[in-house]
């Protein structure tokens, strides 16, 4: 059974419902030799996360998923902007204090062969954590990293195997283990299916469910496109060129969507009934991304949105994030829900 | 069997390859299937023990001690007088002075090694992990540093400070880190950007430990195999050095001295000339072979 967008309230007592802000945040990168120019990956972002669900964020490649995440995860230091997570400004955090603050927060990441440190062991590879974080001792340690790996069904006695001994999926199991080790409460997971076969991609999201229910987790789920987060998300985010475009509940997004850009990632999605395929009408984008150096003006889909008034509101005015569409349904078009 | 968390009922994933033989075990492996690499460390092991023996075998007389002047066969050939590879101009005994000139190839080889390696790997670790000003603060200053003809800076130094073994030592040490420095910073660059050094800081890991137990290990491949080649280099210096006549000074036996001192008499006593030589060839080739071997056995591309 599909899960409702709305799941029990948490035992935490009268805990903030809002788990994440991330309020007006920028990242750009400047361009080294080209004198204040930067490549504008996050572009002032608006987004909230709440306690226990999973948020789905999508966008083509290149428009900025996991520069916010590295942000989120307080990998990366903003540009500018805030990010609150459990009610502390981890935005003004350095040094031991946000290494302690990281604890609540992990990361699954998107390629599972570059993301284990090829010269350790699997066994050292998830304990690591719990020796930064002092948790446990020695042999209480060794056997959390076992207990981990039967959690994320992988077989405890491969401790001492590396990393290159195993496949995609089992590496990305090991990934999991290792985010899991610390007893998170949110988990990044950026694009953490994409480099896997589908076949595997349901073994590892069916996972990933399981641990959600079981832990309480709060999920921040990267895709690049809308197929792959449906499953798992009770509500998706939108993003374009640095800009969150359109967020709303999962079935509100797919069934009602407001931003013209969002209907265009929906009807690239295949349909499996042959009949309805037939008839899909994928709405072709045109033209390529622009360049996140040097984005269009006013709304900076107009060049490439069917619907684009240019010249005039859309190329001169940027349209804000607001309600439109369904309840907790946010748009940033002028022309929200027109064909 | 019951399991500790039996909590989650998901396909479970337990197969896995046969055990796999270490990393390192496995560079090993592929080392030791290269032939020339294996005759190079061969040659080396034999030069090492050479070095080491040769004192002892003076002490014994089995073999002459370099120093001694037999004035009464001067510039013999081989197998003559008792002097097995002939001597010199001086009657000194030619197979001693190469055994011991061994020394004094094999510990500028090394020991420059020694000094470089600190030099390099802090000035490189550094200027890669830090970025930014201090990376470009070392990196002009290396530039500078290598921009100055070698020979040349060493000569310098050795007339300003005298020809001891601590200033040639330290003169070669001194033109060779910059290498080593900028391949390590390349490492760096190269392996702070993996996502497994970014997974380590979100499993808390403070920079000392990002560097030492992730960044450093998996830099390691191209650092020993810079220094091996190193060392050839460092050796090829010092004979230079000594064929100019600014190297180790007499009577100290070097291989560079022995070409020069043999040189003028080159047509009546081409031994002289050409064994010295031959042992200076002969110990750069091992040490590149070696050299060669190391790269192919630890790039982790080169997969069987
Ligand atoms: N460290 C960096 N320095 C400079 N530019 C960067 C850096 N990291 C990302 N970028 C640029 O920022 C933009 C957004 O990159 P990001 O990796 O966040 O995109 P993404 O949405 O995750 O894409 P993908 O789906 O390919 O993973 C890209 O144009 C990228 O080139
Ligand atoms: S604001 Fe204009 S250009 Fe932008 S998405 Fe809406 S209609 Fe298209
Ligand atoms: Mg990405």
């Amino acid at each position: 059974m599909m899960q409702a967008p709305e799941k029990a309230p948490l035992t935490t007592v009268a805990a903030d419902p809002i788990i994440l802000r991330v309020q007006d945040v920028y990242k750009h990168f400047p361009i080294a030799g080209f004198g204040g120019l930067a490549v504008r990956a996050v572009d002032g972002v608006d987004l909230e996360i709440r306690r226990g669900e999973a948020l789905g964020l999508v966008g083509e490649s290149g428009c900025g998923k996991s520069t916010l995440a590295r942000l989120i995860t307080a990998l990366l230091p903003v540009t500018r902007g805030k990010i609150i997570f459990e009610g502390q400004e981890i935005t003004k955090m350095r040094g031991g204090r946000l290494r302690r603050m990281r604890r609540k927060m992990q990361m699954i990441f998107q390629d599972p062969f570059a993301s284990l440190d090829p010269r350790m062991t699997v066994g050292d590879i998830i304990q690591e954590p719990l020796d930064n974080y002092g948790i446990g001792s020695g042999k209480a340690r060794q056997r959390r990293v076992q207990e981990l790996l039967r959690l994320v069904g992988l077989n405890p006695n491969f401790t001492n195997r590396y990393p290159h001994e195993f496949s995609g999926g089992q590496r990305q199991r090991i990934g999991i283990a290792r985010a899991l080790a610390v007893n998170p409460s949110f988990i990044v997971c950026d694009e953490a299916v994409s480099a896997l076969d589908v076949s595997i991609q349901a073994q590892i999201i069916n996972l990933l469910q399981d641990l959600q229910r079981e832990f309480n987790l709060t999920y921040l789920f990267i895709a690049h496109d809308l197929a792959v987060v449906r499953h798992l998300s009770d509500r998706i985010a939108v993003m374009y060129l640095g800009k969150i475009v359109e967020t709303a509940g999962r079935n509100d997004i797919y069934d009602h969507p407001q931003h013209p850009y969002t209907r265009a990632l929906l009807s690239s999605i295949p349909v499996p009934d042959p009949v309805v395929e037939r008839t899909r009408a994928p709405i072709l984008l045109k033209g390529e991304i622009p360049s996140p150096v040097n984005p269009p003006s006013g709304c900076r889909f107009h060049t490439r949105c069917p619907i684009a008034r240019v010249p005039g509101i859309c190329s001169e005015q940027e349209p804000p994030l607001e309600p439109h569409g369904q309840r907790d349904q946010l748009a940033a078009c002028h022309f929200a829900g027109e064909k | 069997m019951a399991l500790a968390a039996p909590a989650l009922e998901q396909a479970v994933d337990w197969e896995v390859a046969e055990q796999q033989i270490g990393l390192w075990q496995d560079a090993w492996h592929r080392f030791r299937r290269n032939r020339l690499a294996v005759l190079g460390a061969g040659l080396v092991l034999f030069l090492i023990l050479v070095a080491f023996l040769s004192p002892l075998l003076v002490h014994f007389h089995l073999i002459w001690n370099p120093g001694t002047q037999d004035v009464a066969n001067i510039e013999v050939g081989p197998a003559q007088a008792g002097h097995p590879l002939g001597s010199d101009e001086l009657g000194r005994d030619t197979l001693s002075r190469l055994m011991f000139g061994s020394r004094i190839s094999l510990s500028v080889g090394i020991l420059v090694q020694g000094i470089i390696l600190p030099i390099g790997m802090a000035i490189g670790l550094a200027a890669g992990y830090f970025g930014g000003r201090i990376d470009n603060l070392l990196m002009r200053f290396t530039d500078i540093w290598y921009a100055f003809p070698d020979l040349i800076f060493v000569l310098v130094l050795v007339s300003v400070f005298g020809p001891s073994l601590l200033t040639i030592f330290g003169a070669i040490a001194l033109v060779n880190w910059v290498g080593l420095a900028r391949l390590v910073r390349g490492q760096v660059l190269a392996i702070k950007e993996k996502e497994y050094i970014e997974a380590a800081r979100s499993s808390g890991s403070a920079p000392l430990k990002l560097i030492l137990k992730h960044l450093l290990p998996n830099a390691l491949g191209p650092i020993i195999v810079t220094v091996v080649f190193g060392i050839p280099s460092a050796i090829f210096l010092e004979a230079v050095l000594s064929f100019l006549g600014v190297g180790i000074q007499p009577p100290t036996p070097t291989w560079g001295q022995m070409v020069f001192d043999g040189y003028e008499a080159i047509y009546a006593n081409p031994s002289a000339v050409v064994l010295p030589a031959l042992a200076i060839g002969f110990t750069l080739l091992s040490f590149s072979f070696i050299g060669d071997g190391l790269r192919d056995a630890l790039d982790p591309r080169m997969k069987r």
